[in-house]
C-alpha cells in the first residue's frame, strides 16, 4: 500500500492492465508523446510503443468509432476524452453503435472511454459538465464514476475486463486534491456495489464522484450539531445498487440525493423515484434532490461557485431534513 | 475534372484469370447474383403480401458492386456492408432462409426479430451489422483495420457508404484517420446517385466522391458498378495493396438505383430517361452476357444455375415461414454482454 493520488491511481490502474493483457491499448488525443492532457498516461508511449498508445487526430467520432471496431475484431480499447465535455462529438458512436450492437446483432463491444469530467476550476460550460445522467439512459452503457484513488483503480481494471461499453467519469477535481492508500497489487472493483462513505443514524446521502467528498465535509459540520449522517457512494450509475439505497433510507427515513449534474433530467430523479416507489413508508420526509441548476456551467469563480452545490449547500439541506 | 482514376471496363477471360477467378469461380458470382436479386423479389413480394413488418429496402441495380467487392474480399477479411449490398451477405455465405426469416421478424434471423432487413450481419462471416444512421460504420470499418495493425496481422477492412453519406462528418474523420495511420482498409462508396430524393450534386461539389481520397493521401478509382469483373478487379487491387501495408483506397461504384428508396417510394423524381438508360446496363444481365460471349456459358448451364437458385429460394423461404415469431421474453436478453460472449474467433 502507498499513499496516492486519485490520478496517480488512475494511470497506475491502467498501466497494470496494458501490462497483464495486450490486447488493451490506449487511444486519444495528445494521450502519447505528450503523456495526455492530464498526465495519466505520461510514460506508456515509451513502455508500450506507438501502436499501444496511439494519437489520434482530433476526431472524436473516429476514436469512439475506431475503438468499437478494434473492440469487435478482439482487442480491449481505452479511449480518452480530453475533457468529457467532447463526448458529445461520439454519440452517435456510443449511443447508435456500441451501446446496441449486442442486443440487436450479438456482438460484443467491450471498449472503455475514460472521461475527465466535472467542475471546480473554472473551466466554463466545455470543460466542466457531467454528461452521465445522458449516458445512464441509454440501455447497453455501464457508467462508473469513482470517488476515491481506491475505487479509480480497481473499477478502471472492471471496466477494462468488462465486455461492454463502459464509459469511466473520473472528476478532474479529485485529480490531484484526493490521495488515499491504494493497493499495489492488481484487483477488481465490482460494478454495482455501491460503498459507505460514512456510517450514520439520521439521514442517508446518496451521491457520487466529487460530492461524495462534499457531503463528508457537510456531515462533519453536522455531527456538531448531533445529526448522524450517511453518505452512500454509488460508485457506478449502470449498474446502481438499489439494494444498498434502500437498505440506508430504511435504515434512516431520511434521503437527500445530491449530484454534481444539473437537477432536471439528472440521475438523482431515477434513484429518487426508486426511494418513493419502494421504500415510501419508511420515510419520514420528503425525499430532497440537491444538484447544479438548469444552466450551463460558468466560468467565472463567483458564479461557478453559486453553480455547484457547495458544503454549505448540503449542510443546510441536511439541517432542513433534520428538522423536518 | 476528375483528380480520381476511372478504371477500364474487363475486356477478356485471360485478363480475369489474372485478376484471380476462373471459370467456375466466374459462374459462383453470376450465381450469387441471382441469389442476390431473388432474395429482394421474393421479400418485396412477402411485404406485398403483408408479412414483412415495417419497411423494406432493395439494392436493385447494385448487385455487381455488392459480390464483386465480396468476391474479393479474403476469407480473414471482415466488413460492414450496407442496405444495398445484400450481394455482400450471399456471397460471404449466410443462408437464404435466414435472410428471409430476418425480413420477417422471426426468431431465426440473424437478429432474432429484434432489427429488420438488412440491418443484420453473421460476425462468424467477418460481417458486421450496419445501423441507420450512415455512414456510422465507417470508423468501424476503420477501427477493425486498427486492430489489424496493432497486431500485424494481414487482414483487410471494407467500409461501405452511400454518396449521401459522404456528405457527414463520419466519412471525413474515417477516412481521415485511416490515410494518417495507413490503416489496411478499404472504403466502398455506392454511389447509386439518389439519396432518397437528393441527387448527386446536392451532396458533393467534386466530380466523383472518390476525388476526395486524394485529400486524405490515397488513391481514389471510379468504376462502373454494373460491371461486376471490374468492381472485382480494382477491389481485388486495393485489398492486396492494404494487405501489403501500402494504405487505404477509396473504390467508387457508380449505379443507379433502379427502384425508390425504400418500397413506399416510386421515385418519381428520378427522370424517367435515367431508368431507360441505365437499366440498359443491367448488372446482371450485362455478366449474363459476358459469360455467353467470354466464358462459353450456353443455355443448358444457364438453365440449371437458374433453376437450382430458383429451388434454392423456393425452400429457404418455406423454411422461413416455419421460423417462430420470437418470444415477447426474448426482448431483454443481450442487452448486456457476457464474458462468454467474448468467446469468439476474433476475441481469442
Amino acid at each position: 500500500m502507498a499513499e496516492k493520488t486519485y490520478l496517480q491511481a488512475i494511470s497506475d490502474g491502467l498501466r497494470e492492465e496494458m501490462r497483464h493483457d495486450k490486447r488493451v491499448f490506449v487511444i486519444g488525443e495528445d494521450v502519447g508523446v505528450y503523456g495526455g492532457a492530464f498526465k495519466v498516461t505520461l510514460g506508456f508511449q515509451e513502455e508500450f510503443g506507438p501502436w499501444r498508445v496511439i494519437d489520434a487526430p482530433l476526431s472524436e467520432t473516429a476514436i469512439v468509432g475506431g475503438c468499437t471496431g478494434a473492440a469487435i475484431m478482439g482487442m480491449r480499447p481505452v479511449a480518452e476524452m480530453q475533457f468529457s465535455d467532447f463526448i458529445s462529438c461520439a454519440w452517435d458512436q456510443l449511443v447508435t453503435v456500441a451501446a446496441k450492437q449486442r442486443w440487436r446483432a450479438g456482438t460484443p463491444v467491450p471498449i472503455t472511454v475514460r472521461l475527465p469530467s466535472g467542475g471546480g476550476f473554472s473551466g466554463g460550460p466545455f470543460h466542466s459538465q457531467n454528461p452521465e445522467s445522458s449516458f445512464a439512459h441509454i440501455p447497453g452503457l455501464k457508467i462508473v464514476c469513482p470517488a476515491t484513488p481506491e475505487d479509480a483503480k480497481g473499477l478502471l481494471a472492471t471496466a477494462i475486463q468488462d465486455p461492454n461499453p463502459v464509459l469511466y467519469f473520473e472528476h478532474k477535481h479529485l485529480y490531484r486534491r484526493i490521495k488515499a492508500e491504494v493497493p499495489d497489487e492488481r484487483y477488481q472493483t465490482p460494478f454495482g456495489q455501491a460503498r459507505v462513505h460514512r456510517e450514520g443514524d439520521d439521514i442517508s446521502v446518496i451521491t457520487w464522484g466529487a460530492m461524495v467528498w462534499t457531503a463528508a465535509e457537510a456531515a462533519q459540520q453536522l455531527e456538531d450539531d448531533g445529526i448522524s449522517v450517511e453518505i452512500l457512494d454509488l460508485r457506478t450509475l449502470i449498474p446502481w445498487d438499489k439494494k444498498a439505497v434502500l437498505e440506508s433510507v430504511r435504515k434512516t427515513s431520511k434521503a437527500i440525493v445530491l449530484h454534481e449534474d444539473t437537477h432536471t433530467g439528472g440521475f438523482g430523479g431515477e434513484i429518487a423515484a426508486t426511494i418513493a416507489e419502494e421504500a415510501f413508508e419508511d420515510l419520514d420526509a420528503p425525499i430532497k434532490r440537491i444538484a447544479a441548476p438548469d444552466t450551463p456551467v460558468p466560468f467565472s469563480p463567483v458564479l461557478e461557485k453559486a453553480y455547484i452545490p457547495q458544503v454549505d449547500d448540503v449542510a443546510a439541506g441536511l439541517r432542513e431534513l433534520a428538522e423536518y | 475534372m476528375a483528380i480520381a482514376r476511372e478504371a477500364e471496363p474487363v475486356g477478356s477471360l485471360q485478363e480475369v484469370k489474372e485478376a484471380g477467378l476462373d471459370r467456375e469461380d466466374l459462374l459462383g458470382v453470376y450465381r450469387n447474383m441471382l441469389v442476390t436479386r431473388g432474395i429482394e423479389e421474393r421479400g418485396h413480394i412477402l411485404y406485398k403480401q403483408g408479412k414483412i413488418p415495417g419497411s423494406f429496402y432493395t439494392g436493385r441495380g447494385n448487385e455487381a458492386a455488392a459480390v464483386g467487392v465480396a468476391t474479393a474480399m479474403g476469407e480473414n477479411d471482415v466488413g460492414t456492408p450496407l442496405h444495398r449490398d445484400m450481394g455482400v451477405h450471399v456471397t460471404r455465405g449466410v443462408e437464404p432462409w435466414r435472410i428471409f426469416a430476418q425480413y420477417m421478424g422471426r426468431a431465426d434471423g440473424p437478429t432474432h426479430g429484434k432489427d429488420g432487413n438488412v440491418h443484420m450481419a453473421d460476425s462468424r462471416l467477418g460481417l458486421l451489422a450496419m445501423v441507420s444512421h450512415l455512414p456510422a460504420m465507417l470508423p468501424v470499418a476503420v477501427g477493425c483495420a486498427l486492430a489489424f495493425r496493432i497486431r500485424e496481422e494481414k487482414r483487410v477492412a471494407v467500409g461501405w457508404f452511400g454518396e449521401g453519406a459522404s456528405a457527414r462528418g463520419d466519412t471525413h474523420e474515417a477516412m481521415n484517420l485511416a490515410g494518417v495511420r495507413k490503416l489496411p482498409v478499404v472504403f466502398i462508396c455506392d454511389n447509386n446517385q439518389w439519396a432518397y430524393s437528393t441527387p448527386t450534386y446536392l451532396e458533393y461539389a467534386t466530380e466523383h466522391v472518390a476525388d476526395r481520397a486524394e485529400a486524405y493521401g490515397f488513391e481514389g478509382v471510379v468504376v462502373d458498378g454494373t460491371d461486376v469483373l471490374a468492381v472485382y478487379r480494382e477491389v481485388k487491387r486495393a485489398i492486396e495493396k492494404a494487405r501489403a501495408g501500402g494504405g487505404p483506397t477509396l473504390i467508387e461504384c457508380l449505379t443507379l438505383r433502379m427502384e425508390g428508396h425504400a418500397v413506399h417510394d416510386d421515385a418519381f423524381y428520378v427522370p424517367k430517361d435515367m431508368f431507360e438508360r441505365w437499366a440498359e446496363s443491367d448488372p446482371i444481365e450485362r455478366f449474363r452476357s459476358w459469360l455467353r460471349e467470354h466464358a462459353d456459358l450456353n443455355d443448358e448451364q444457364e438453365d440449371e444455375i437458374t433453376s437450382g437458385v430458383k429451388r434454392l429460394l423456393n425452400e429457404a423461404l418455406t423454411r422461413a415461414e416455419e421460423s417462430p415469431l420470437p418470444d415477447p421474453s426474448s426482448l431483454l436478453e443481450g442487452v448486456w454482454a457476457t464474458p462468454e460472449d467474448l468467446d469468439t474467433p476474433h476475441h481469442k
